[in-house]
């Protein structure tokens, strides 16, 4: 099944490096890495979606937690969750089918963010799911670039997966 | 205070408590070699960074404090590798030094730039790289809390040669470090300790698997008021030899690949293994899906990422032995196992009649032996035996009979052939009064070989004995098992160790049969510089029992009965 991972890091050099070389090490195949900034300048967020089943998840958050920069790592699988993956889509779109392209890109709630004499730039913003949905319908008027983000995740509801002070106090040396 | 970053360095290190270092100079560490000299630090100059590292893993699990290894970069750094390998492999705490090229050139392949941060991510527990003099000192702090707390490990720091060049104010108790992260202070979640105290005074069959981790946490006597208390039999992992004495009579002897058959059987018929501080590895479980089938299984483990890595468990504590075993204590019975311990001991009697020690003496040197009288040569002395990587490592393991922690020094995990020369140095330089054996293969020993000028140049009482059979033997004996003996690259020639050992100013004997064992050894004690042994021994002996890879940890190739024997070897 397909694992969703929040996770916190030190804003540190090579902490990406860090969490990337271990799914790497341990063979796990990442269908998807995103990080960002948070509210915190030192601190980054990942999301981080791989396949993997319960044993090997819980296995994969005891090894990611192992890395000394990693401030929290939380599988929100099973949780109440959104998630969003945005693309830029760019659709061969002449004068003869521009109308029709438009049309379905209005129908997903996309937004055209480009036009050009032969092409319009699409951009999407949702689940994984919606925007291969997208993407089918387009394809058949010829796909001529995409590139998407990779998913972003957060739970539903007032919780947080924010490493809050009491979760991670400042962890002093004797 | 404003001091240099190079005498910043030295300075932390001394206020975490170091006495001694391994290390070779070179261009990019220059800046810290000339502070060196002002530092009441005492540096071992290595003839290769692998030994320096070596030495720092020996002095480390020697003693349990952290080793430090010193190199350059570039080659120098690389060399490490190995060693720092090697000291992963095994939750060895130890912190390797680089010198980096100045800051401004990272990045540009610059003369003997090499990234070793980047090297060195999965083999190392943490790494640095430091810029500035202002980090060095709260890096080295870091450095050594992350390389002995939890599961302990290498840690590197990778320092600029402008960051040991340029000076700052340095404020020892301003460099606390801050890992919010690093949290090795995890506790077993109170429900588990009721689930495992349920399993083990209700087992009837139980056998407790003690690895490096009771070494580790120093929690020997933990287990043996265990022990004593539940009346429950202890097999050793190859690291955890020394974790429980050999001679008390609970004690079943070394599990897995070569551990003795009634260990592995005891194991295979059990009904509940307590894993203390060990992590199942493949060649202590044979094939897992035959591991064990009757037993619930309880792991007591600080690393949570090894709980149900290879073999699933039905309680894990995860947490420091130190602290979930005095919980556990108070609330353990006896468990009732005489008829399992009369089972043991018939499996066991089953086995000795196959002993190589009860072989006859019929003028062959054979390997066992000469471990064999090496232990009662030196049984009832603080002697610390470090042991190379094959053959002889497992005749150690099965026939020196070890009584007190940290008195087997090895590299299990990563079976690193060439680790026991540098390694003893390390065990010898941390615990000067301890008397040191190194055991080492005719192949091994030669891996390493140039570190017998360390030994010379610190003139350090190490006693030496090369098992010298003239074949890489390990690999020579899978070749007879599973290859139809086809010899290819495993007989090998050497030098003449006793000349070679005698260039070095080291004392050197050699010993082609028994009789000559005991007196030499006794010689070489007595002789109070080093000793190097040349014990030429049996050429094609093999290691029994052996689990093939594969088979199941009950399926054991046996030494052959005597008779069979003496046709077949002789």
């Amino acid at each position: 099944m397909l694992n969703t991972f929040v996770v916190y890091v030190e804003n540190k050099s090579g902490a990406l490096a860090r969490v990337a070389l271990l799914f790497r090490r341990r063979g796990y195949n990442i269908e998807s890495l995103t990080v960002g900034r948070t509210e915190k300048p030192d601190v980054s967020r990942m999301t981080i979606t791989v396949e993997a089943d319960a044993d090997q998840a819980r296995r994969i958050e005891a090894n990611i937690y192992k890395l000394v920069n990693v401030l929290l790592v939380e599988n929100v699988s099973a949780v109440p969750v959104i998630t969003r993956d945005l693309a830029m889509i760019k659709v061969a779109a002449p004068q003869e089918v521009r109308s029709q392209v438009l049309e379905l890109a209005s129908v997903f709630r996309a937004r055209v963010v480009d036009v050009a004499l032969s092409s319009i730039t699409i951009e999407i913003t949702g689940a994984e799911d919606k925007i291969d949905g997208l993407l089918d319908v387009l394809r058949p008027f010829g796909v001529l670039e995409m590139v998407r983000t990779g998913i972003v995740a957060m739970r539903r509801g007032a919780r947080t997966s924010e490493p809050n002070n009491e979760q991670t106090p400042d962890f002093i040396v004797e | 205070m404003r001091m240099t970053g190079a005498q910043i360095l030295w300075r932390s290190l001394e206020l975490e408590g170091v006495k001694h270092v391994f290390g070779y100079p070179g261009g990019t560490i220059l800046p810290a070699y000339d502070a060196l000299t002002q530092s009441t630090i005492h540096h071992v100059l290595v003839r290769h960074e692998q030994g320096a590292t070596h030495m720092a893993d020996g002095y480390a699990r020697a003693t349990g404090q952290v080793g430090v290894a010193v190199a350059t970069s570039g080659p120098g750094a690389t060399n490490m590798v190995t060693g720092i390998a090697t000291a992963m492999m095994d939750s060895s705490p130890i912190v390797c030094i680089t010198g980096q090229v100045g800051s401004k050139m990272l990045g540009s392949d610059a003369f003997q730039e090499i990234d070793i941060t980047g090297v060195t991510l999965p083999i190392t527990k943490h790494n640095y790289i430091v810029t500035r003099p202002e980090d060095i000192a709260k890096t080295i702090h870091e450095a050594f809390y992350v390389a002995r707390s939890g599961r302990p490990g290498p840690v590197l720091v990778d320092i600029t040669r402008d960051a040991q060049q340029a000076s700052c104010e340095f404020e020892w108790d301003a460099s606390v470090p801050k890992l919010p992260g690093f949290r090795p202070d995890i506790q077993p979640e109170p429900a588990t300790y009721e689930e495992a105290l349920k399993m083990i005074n209700g087992s009837r069959r139980p056998v407790i698997l003690a690895g490096h981790g009771i070494l580790i946490s120093e929690a020997s006597q933990l287990l043996r008021e265990f022990v004593e208390r539940t009346h429950i039999p202890v097999a050793m992992t190859l690291l955890g030899i020394g974790s429980f004495p050999a001679s008390h009579p609970l004690n079943l002897g070394m599990m897995g690949m070569h551990g003795e058959a009634w260990v592995n059987k005891a194991i295979q018929e059990a009904d509940l293994l307590l894993a203390l501080g060990m992590r199942f590895d493949d060649r202590v479980t044979g094939e897992l899906a035959k591991y064990a089938p009757k037993a619930k299984k309880i792991h007591i483990e600080i690393d949570p990422a090894e709980i149900n890595k290879r073999v699933k468990v039905d309680v894990a504590l995860i947490g420091d032995l130190r602290e979930v075993l005095p919980k556990l204590l108070p609330k353990v019975t006896r468990t009732d196992s005489s008829e399992w311990l009369e089972r043991i001991w018939e499996l066991k009697g089953d086995s000795a009649v196959r002993d190589i020690q009860s072989l006859p003496d019929e003028g062959h040197l054979y390997a066992a032996h000469v471990i064999n009288d090496l232990w009662h040569e030196t049984q009832g002395s603080d002697t610390i035996v470090v042991s190379d990587v094959g053959q002889h490592q497992m005749w150690e393991a099965q026939y020196y009979k070890h009584e007190r922690p940290r008195s087997l020094v090895t590299s299990g995990g990563l079976g690193t052939m060439g680790f026991a020369l540098p390694a003893a140095i390390g065990a010898k330089t941390a615990r000067p009064d301890a008397e040191v054996w190194v055991v080492a293969g005719d192949g091994g020993f030669q891996m390493t070989m140039p570190e017998l000028a360390t030994i010379m140049q610190e003139n350090l009482k190490i006693n030496i004995a090369i098992i010298n059979n003239g074949f890489l033997g390990m690999v020579r004996q899978w070749q007879q098992f599973f290859y139809e003996s086809n010899y290819q690259s495993t007989p090998m020639l050497s030098p003449d160790f006793v000349k070679v050992a005698e260039a070095y100013g080291i004392r050197a004997m050699e010993v082609t049969t028994r009789s000559q064992v005991v007196p030499t050894v006794k010689a070489a004690r007595s002789h109070d510089g080093p000793v190097l042994i040349n014990f030429r021994v049996e050429q094609e002996d093999a290691v029994y029992p052996m689990v093939a890879a594969g088979a199941a940890l009950h399926d054991m190739i046996r030494r052959p009965s005597p008779l069979v024997e003496t046709a077949e070897d002789v």
